[in-house]
Order: C-alpha cells, then sequence, then structure tokens
C-alpha cells in the first residue's frame, strides 16, 4: 500500500501545479541560443527600410524616387501610389478603424510610413531611404486633445469627412473617434446633486510607450511557385495576424503560415498589426523574395503603439463617513491619428469600466470620447488588461481624494468601501461580476508587515521637522482574461483560446496553444498544468506556441489571458484524456470506471492494494488495447470559452522620501501582496511581479511620449525615454493571499499585469502624500526630479535657512 | 564603399571577414559570423543587449566598428560555455530566475563576466553600479542581482 511519503515522492517527481519549477526556456536564452525574429536570415533575403515624414501633419505634393532606384542594390521603392492597385495601401485596425499602410497624399503623424526601400542589406536601404525625395505641404497641426473638437479645428481625416456613423457611435465632429457609456448617468448625477460630500479630481494619465528591448519586426517570405506566405513576426497574437492577413491579401489561411518565434518582450506593444509588417509582406509578393523588416529604437517609439493619454476626471459621492454613495467618471482619450488600439470590439474604451474597483459601488456612470491628433496611433495596453491602468487609477486616485477631504486614513477609508468577502459574486454598478475576492485581509496583512501606524507615526515626526515623506497605499482589482465570446471578440472572433495535448505511446507529451510566450515561461508552467492533471512528469512535457501551422487557433497573449483561458483550455484537455485513460485502465483492470480512484499519476481500484494502472502503462495501451468500440489514441482538444473574467487584486504600499532641495524622490520600500488565486509556479510569479512594479516604477517616476506645438515627438530615444536601470530601481518586497477564482478549472486568475496596474497609483499616491498636509491632492505623472521640485517650490518649501 | 579585410579572435575561433569601415561590430558578429546571441535593442549604447568583450572590456557592439576589433579578442555569450558545461554564471541566472524573455540575457551575461573580474566580491549596490549599463524590461534586475551575487560566491569558492 501507498504511504504518505511515497505519494509525497511521486508527487515531486511530477513538478506540477504549485512547484517552482526551473524554467524549460532558459537553457537555450542563457547560451545565446534564442530564435528572434532578427535572427531569422532566409536565402536571399532582402531588407525593408521606411521613408518617414518629418511633419505630423502634412499634404504630399510629390514623390521622386529615382536616385534611391539608382544607387546600386536598390530593388525597389513603393509608395502608396504603387500600393493602391492592389487596394493595400490602407489596412484595418483591430479597432474598427482603417490605417494607411504607406501615406495616401497626407501624412497624420511625425514619422508616419511614407514610402518603404527594398535592398540588399540594411546599409544600401538606409543610404537608400535618404535618397528618396518627397515634397511636403505643411498643415495645421492638432496636438491638443481638448481642442481636437474645437468647430476651428483642422480636419484630420479627410477620409473619414462625411462618415458620422462611426464603429461604435455617431461621430460628432470629423476629429471624433467614438462616444462610449456604462451605468446609470440620472440616477448618478441625482445621488450627486443630494451628496452629503463629494469631490472631483482632473488627471492626466500620460502618453507611455511599452518599450520592450526587442522591437518590432518580420520576415516575410512569398512563394510563388506554390503561392505560400511565411511570415516569422514580432507579434503577440499570430492566429489573428493570419486571419488579417488573409482578409488582406486574398490568400486563403491554409497557405499563410504565421510564425511568432521567440519574442523579447512584448507588454501589449505586439499586439497591433503595423504598416510595417504589412510592406514587407507586399514587398515579397512583389519581388518573390524574402524581404526582412526590423524596426530601430526610434522608429518603435515613434510609431508602434503607445499606451494611455487619458484625460480623466473622477468625482465621488460620499457620506461624511467617507462611504461611497456613487462614482461619476469623465474621460477624453487621445488615440493619435487613426484608432489602432486592440480592444475586444464591443469595447472602445477596454474594459475600464472595471474603475468601481474594489468597492462596493451603489451606483455609476462612465462616458469617454475618442479624438484624433497628429500624433501616433494607438491606445494599447501596456502591461495590463484593456484600460485598466487607466481606471484603477483613477478610482485609487479619487477614493484618496475623498479621504483627504474627510480626514480619514487612507487605508481607513478602503475598509469602509470594500466589497465585503460575503457579497461574492458581486455584480458592480458597471456592469461586471467580480467573482471572488479578499480584499480585508490582504490590506490588514500588508498593514501589518510594514507596520503602517509606525510609518504614520514616523511620518508625522518628519513632517514636524519638515521633511517629505509620503506613503501610498493602493488596494485594486484587475479583470484580466478576456474573455466570455458572448461580450469579447477581436474582428467578431471569440476571445476563446486552446490546448492540443498529445499523449505519446511511451508517456510522454506534446502539447500546443492558441497563446504565445514572451517572457512569461509557458513552456515552463503549461507542462506543470499538464503533470499535475496527468500525472505525467513536466519534463516529459512538451510546449510548442506560435506557429499558426501546428498551433490550434487561439487569440494570443495580452491582458493577463494565457493562465485564465490558455491555462484553463490546458486543464480541460488534459481532464478528457484523463476520461479516456480511465476507460482504458477500468478496460485493463477489469473493473468498472467507477471503481477507479486517482492517485497521483495511475489509478487504483478503490480498496484493492496493488490494483492499478499508472498514466505510462494506460499510454501504452491507448495505443495498442483500448476497450471495444473505442478508438485508439490519447489525445484532446480545448476551445475554452470562458464564463467570465477573472479579477486578481492586491494591496500595495510604497514609502518614499523626497528630497526637498532638488525634488529627488527616494523610494524607500515597496510592498506588494497579490493575491493571483491558485498559483502554479511561485518563482515565475515573482519575477513577474518584479517585472510588473519596475515597468510601474517606471511609468510614474518618468516616462513619457511628449510631443511639442508642431507635434515633434520628444521621447523617442533611449537617451530621453525613461527605462530604470539598475540603479534607479526600488527593491522589491512581494508577499500573497490565495483566493481560488471559483470558475476557472484551476482557480487562477492570472498575475502578471497586476504590479503594473497597482504599482503606479501607488507610487502616485506616495508622492502626493508627501505633500497632503499642505492641501495637495494630486500631481500628474511622471513624478521625475524636476516636476516634484515645481511642487515644492510653488509651496516654497525649499527655502534654505 | 571599399571593404577592409579584419581578423580578429572570436570566442576562442580566430576569424577573417570582409567588412567596410562603417560596419558595425554587431552586424559582423550577427550576420557575417552568425554568431545572433548578441542582440540589437537601442542603436544608442543605452541598452547594452549588445554587449561583447573585447580585449577584457566591456564594450557596446553596437556602437563600435568592426575594423576596430581588427586584432582583438572577442567574447560573446555563445563563448561562455566550455566541454564541462554552462559557466556558473549561466548556471546562477538559470538558479535564481534572472531572466524572462531572454533578450538582454546574453548582453546580461558578458557584462557580469567581466564585471566579476573587475570586482570578485561585491555588494549589492557594487552590482547595481556595474552593471547599470544594461536594462532589463522583464526582471525588475531583483532577480539578476541575486543571480551575480550567487555567481560571484560559486566563483570565489572556485
Amino acid at each position: 500500500m501507498a504511504t504518505p511519503a511515497d505519494e509525497m515522492n511521486r508527487q515531486d517527481a511530477l513538478e506540477g501545479v504549485g512547484c517552482s519549477r526551473k524554467r524549460k526556456e532558459d537553457p537555450r536564452f542563457v547560451q545565446g541560443k534564442g530564435n528572434y525574429v532578427d535572427d531569422i536570415k532566409m536565402s536571399g533575403m532582402l531588407f525593408a527600410d521606411m521613408v518617414r515624414s518629418p511633419f505630423a501633419h502634412a499634404r504630399i505634393k510629390s514623390i521622386n524616387k529615382e536616385k534611391a532606384l539608382a544607387l546600386p542594390g536598390v530593388h525597389a521603392v513603393l509608395t502608396a501610389d504603387d500600393l493602391k492597385p492592389l487596394n493595400l495601401h490602407w489596412m484595418p485596425t483591430l479597432a474598427g478603424d482603417v490605417q494607411a499602410v504607406l501615406a495616401d497624399e497626407k501624412v497624420h503623424f511625425q514619422y508616419q510610413e511614407v514610402a518603404v526601400v527594398i535592398a540588399d542589406d540594411r546599409y544600401i536601404a538606409a543610404d537608400a531611404i535618404d535618397l528618396v525625395e518627397v515634397e511636403y505641404e505643411p498643415l495645421p497641426v492638432l496636438v491638443d486633445a481638448h481642442k481636437a473638437m474645437d468647430p476651428d479645428a483642422p480636419i484630420l481625416r479627410e477620409d473619414l469627412v462625411g462618415k458620422m456613423d462611426g464603429k461604435h457611435s455617431k461621430r460628432v465632429h470629423n476629429n471624433h473617434i467614438f462616444h462610449w457609456e456604462a451605468g446609470d448617468k440620472d440616477p448618478t448625477d441625482r445621488v450627486f446633486d443630494e451628496a452629503e460630500v463629494t469631490v472631483e479630481q482632473q488627471m492626466y494619465y500620460h502618453r507611455v510607450h511599452p518599450s520592450p528591448l526587442e522591437t518590432c519586426g518580420c520576415v516575410a517570405s512569398f512563394d510563388k511557385v506554390n503561392g505560400h506566405l511565411t511570415v516569422y513576426i514580432t507579434s503577440q497574437a499570430p492566429h489573428v495576424v493570419r486571419t488579417v492577413v488573409s482578409l488582406l491579401s486574398g490568400i486563403p489561411e491554409s497557405k499563410i503560415r504565421i510564425v511568432s518565434p521567440d519574442i523579447g518582450g512584448g507588454f501589449g506593444n505586439k499586439v497591433g498589426i503595423y504598416p510595417g509588417y504589412v510592406n514587407a509582406i507586399v514587398a515579397s509578393i512583389v519581388l518573390g523574395r524574402p524581404v526582412k523588416w526590423v524596426e530601430d529604437r526610434m522608429e518603435h517609439l515613434s510609431t508602434t503603439a503607445f499606451a494611455r493619454d487619458y484625460h480623466m476626471t473622477g468625482e465621488l459621492a460620499a457620506d461624511k463617513d467617507g462611504r461611497i454613495k456613487a462614482l461619476r467618471v469623465k474621460v477624453l482619450a487621445d488615440h493619435g491619428a487613426f484608432d489602432a488600439c486592440a480592444d475586444p470590439s464591443k469595447f472602445p474604451a477596454g474594459l475600464f469600466h472595471i474603475c468601481t474597483g474594489s468597492y462596493d459601488v451603489p451606483v455609476a456612470h462612465v462616458q469617454v470620447d475618442g479624438v484624433y491628433t497628429n500624433k501616433a496611433p494607438g491606445g494599447v495596453a501596456y502591461r495590463c488588461s484593456f484600460r485598466v491602468t487607466e481606471a484603477v487609477y483613477v478610482i485609487e486616485r479619487t477614493l484618496d481624494v475623498l479621504a483627504q477631504k474627510l480626514g480619514i486614513d487612507k487605508a481607513e477609508i478602503r475598509r469602509r468601501n470594500f466589497v465585503k468577502p460575503e457579497q461574492f459574486p458581486y455584480d458592480t454598478a458597471l456592469g461586471w461580476q467580480l467573482d471572488s475576492g479578499d480584499y480585508h485581509t490582504a490590506l490588514d496583512k500588508v498593514l501589518k508587515a510594514v507596520d503602517y501606524d509606525g510609518l504614520r507615526k514616523e511620518q508625522a515626526e518628519k513632517r514636524a521637522q519638515g521633511e517629505l515623506m509620503g506613503i501610498g497605499l493602493v488596494t485594486f482589482t484587475e479583470i484580466v482574461g478576456a474573455g466570455p465570446s458572448r461580450t469579447c471578440d477581436i474582428l467578431g472572433i471569440g476571445m476563446f483560446d486552446s490546448a492540443e495535448i498529445r499523449v505519446h505511446p511511451t508517456g510522454s507529451v506534446m502539447a500546443r496553444m492558441g497563446t504565445i510566450t514572451q517572457g512569461q515561461g509557458h513552456q515552463t508552467t503549461y507542462a506543470q498544468i499538464i503533470a499535475t492533471e496527468l500525472g505525467i512528469p513536466s519534463e516529459q512535457i512538451q510546449i510548442e506556441e506560435g506557429d499558426t501551422d501546428t498551433a490550434p487557433y487561439g487569440l494570443g497573449t495580452y491582458g493577463s489571458r494565457s493562465t485564465p483561458v490558455g491555462g484553463a483550455a490546458t486543464a480541460v484537455a488534459a481532464r478528457k484524456i484523463r476520461a479516456k485513460a480511465q476507460k482504458i485502465a477500468a478496460h485493463l483492470l477489469e473493473v468498472s470506471e467507477d471503481d477507479l480512484e486517482w492517485d497521483v499519476d495511475r489509478f487504483k481500484v478503490k480498496g484493492v492494494p496493488g490494483q492499478e494502472k499508472t498514466m505510462k502503462e494506460v499510454a501504452w495501451a491507448a495505443y495498442n488495447n483500448v476497450p471495444e468500440g473505442m478508438e485508439p489514441g490519447l489525445e484532446a482538444v480545448d476551445y475554452y470559452d470562458p464564463p467570465n473574467f477573472t479579477y486578481p487584486f492586491g494591496t500595495y504600499l510604497c514609502v518614499v522620501d523626497i528630497d526637498k532641495y532638488t525634488g529627488q524622490t527616494h523610494v524607500r520600500r515597496f510592498y506588494a501582496l497579490d493575491d493571483c488565486g491558485t498559483r502554479i509556479n511561485p518563482m515565475i510569479i515573482d519575477g513577474q511581479i518584479h517585472g510588473g512594479l519596475n515597468e510601474g516604477y517606471a511609468v510614474a517616476m518618468g516616462q513619457e511620449l511628449p510631443y511639442d506645438e508642431e507635434g515633434n515627438a520628444l521621447g523617442n530615444t533611449f537617451m530621453d525615454y525613461f527605462i530604470p536601470t539598475f540603479v534607479e530601481t526600488p527593491k522589491w518586497e512581494t508577499d500573497y493571499t490565495v483566493t481560488p477564482s471559483p470558475h476557472h478549472p484551476l482557480g487562477a486568475k492570472g498575475v502578471a499585469e497586476s504590479p503594473h496596474v497597482g504599482s503606479i497609483p501607488c507610487f502616485t499616491a506616495a508622492v502626493v502624500d508627501a505633500f497632503s498636509h499642505l492641501g495637495i491632492t494630486h500631481m500628474d505623472m511622471p513624478h521625475n526630479a524636476y516636476r516634484v521640485w515645481k511642487q515644492i517650490h510653488q509651496l516654497g518649501l525649499d527655502k534654505r535657512g | 564603399m571599399a571593404k577592409q579585410h579584419i581578423s580578429f579572435k572570436l570566442n576562442g575561433q580566430q576569424v577573417d571577414v570582409l567588412a567596410e569601415p562603417r560596419e558595425l561590430l554587431v552586424h559582423t558578429i550577427r550576420e557575417q559570423l552568425g554568431q545572433t546571441g548578441t542582440h540589437i535593442g537601442c542603436d544608442t549604447s543605452h541598452c547594452g543587449v549588445c554587449t561583447v568583450d573585447l580585449n577584457g572590456d566591456s564594450v557596446k557592439a553596437c556602437t563600435i566598428l568592426a575594423v576596430q576589433a581588427n586584432g582583438g579578442d572577442v567574447l560573446t555569450v555563445e563563448g561562455m560555455a566550455d566541454a564541462a558545461g554552462l559557466h556558473v554564471i549561466q548556471q546562477a541566472f538559470i538558479d535564481e530566475h534572472g531572466l524572462q524573455c531572454g533578450f538582454c540575457t546574453p548582453g546580461m551575461l558578458i557584462r557580469a563576466y567581466r564585471f566579476l573580474q573587475e570586482n570578485p566580491d561585491p555588494t549589492d549596490d557594487e552590482i547595481r553600479a556595474g552593471m547599470s549599463g544594461n536594462l532589463c524590461r522583464c526582471t525588475g534586475y531583483q532577480n539578476i542581482i541575486k543571480a551575480v551575487k550567487s555567481a560571484a560566491q560559486k566563483l570565489q569558492q572556485a
């Protein structure tokens, strides 16, 4: 009979769910054997480079390619006029708009693609783009979103003149993209009219860029003989890319192979489909040779998708005890020159209406207006689920303002307003159903761990001495794992995801998913899920993703959807296999299926010691000895359509000290408690949290993509765009609670984006808190030394002696 | 532009290439010599994913010309492991979860390789300063610091 120790050993040998298994990906990465897009070299490969506009808004008077074409080694120079006969000069965006593949008569933002040069190598291509002569007639530039819908605002999108039925709503101005609302307006307004206390806070969530260290690129190879197109691409959603390429080109999907090889970070930037990709594909079709296009950093920061750029007003109505009675939010959303967001198509502001947060808000109303400006197109989810970062920011900031107005401690006001554990599942005023949560426990654990009362005491002492110390506290709830296909689709395709698992005769496993890892470690963690479900050691389970020729269709990896959706598909597919295996085991043991029980890696006959079949034995039998009427083999596919989103949450606390003469901010402590439900690989979770916190630190403390009045991009190199180094980066402390998702097969919720979403308002809260005793309720990001110093100087705190 | 004959040692092997005077070392290594472990990230010397070791110094191969390596000794990530297996630093990065997407990793490893010769027993702050020319977007650095520290201890014991 199996002893508990034996059972534990067998369990450990699986390296399944809950194990901090070392990553399968690492041995090749540490030896320089990764295979990223720019590492791919094909016979006869040419290089593409882009001629880009120096103007933010201008009419193209003429393009002269002659000198470029005369340069030895140049094969082609393509402009919109060349793509027009193919109807490829414009392409659909994932948000229901269209975007110019190459500028068609007009440029709408600085660095927009005007022409593409194809040459023997990247040096010749770079020489040739300087030889393409473009004559521009500059037009009035619109960079201020608040002026976009002025009567005399310049008309940006001439292609949309007269088309006032937008994709998401009526448009009221030619620079208007959509108006969108959620919640109940009149009841909300009534509560505000009658409330004991109201607060209002305006805030600008600035434009930033995910900027992974690998820029975007592709290698397109069209085989003229058999009509097959292969594209290696930096994409977080290769199956969607295949569908879009098929729709654009008319090539059937069965003749298109899209491969996302190793990806050097994505963070939302690599969800969209960019003109560079389409140009490389078109060039390959035209020339019949493989064409590589890889952006440089300046092109990356200037043209591929930015994030945020939300002008928000948050309002809360409450009673005198700080209990929230209503929430009202208004947003002006700057999407740049083309609406190139990548949100589920029914939600032009993404999942922004999760902005009631962790709180019991009786009634709410939110409205968002999207506008065009002469800035780069986009509005992607930078390490977050579709505008959730903005949503968490507005509620957490506005709640702090309410606390300050009422003189209630910022922890206490949260405790008073939390959705209580017994209220789950909880229907929010804006239409979501929070599946689970235990916010009080998380908050209490953090306050105790950091000695919150002690910190407040220290702060009071520091304030008495004229020093600036701030404590930021955030208790966020995310919404991730898009999503149920009844509400979520992209281009009409439901946002399910998939897994296909095949158990070989000797018990090793090949599994493929519709998602694609970009550093999250899927090859490690998906194997852990299968190991636990099937009792086969992780080491014998091979995971593959990213090749549309072999992987099942899935919507990809972003919005923390891999574990909630792909991970669920993996578990369900594995359970289908185990169900079949149980039938085979019963047949082998000559008992009824119901007489068997599962024990780690084998089926046992209940009450009969020694009568058992391991999964390894069953796998062999699946190929030679199955019950009569059963088809041989041991494999399963699952397309998982989640019944709901998952709602990870956390409590973050940040302590900052600010130098009152320089404005320099020092993050003394950052404590992050996350609840992502069931924890598949704690080592990887911690790593994801460290990374998300660091990207949150970057956004809050320094990153920004500003434009001057003429629409010149000012933050588009690493000289200007802040990426924290080892030196600035604070030390991270992590902690957790576990509240499993009730509807996810494993109880897991997704984790990698929470630290980004949760930390950004926490940094702001800490900086603002350092000034809160002086009546300051909000300071806009980024909190770099100069901007913080300006606040200090305005308050006269930097006077010496 | 007339190509120049350049000869240098790459990971212990003598290599000979023809390159234009303007060709960057990183392109020579990646495209002519097929060693693609060394990456390109920013073109302005900020990110460090192109870091190689040249004559005992960490250099950013995207801002040095191939001709400047003529006669030199270049080590890239591909040259770190030997017949006995992974270098201690490579193993430490795996053990401490010091990498995620892997794009910055080759540059990090090559920088750590030189840094630990410059400072064999560093404090956390010294690691932060000594490695600050290499950016990472995924890890938040914390586990890289742990990996470098753990590698330092193992190298000291060896």
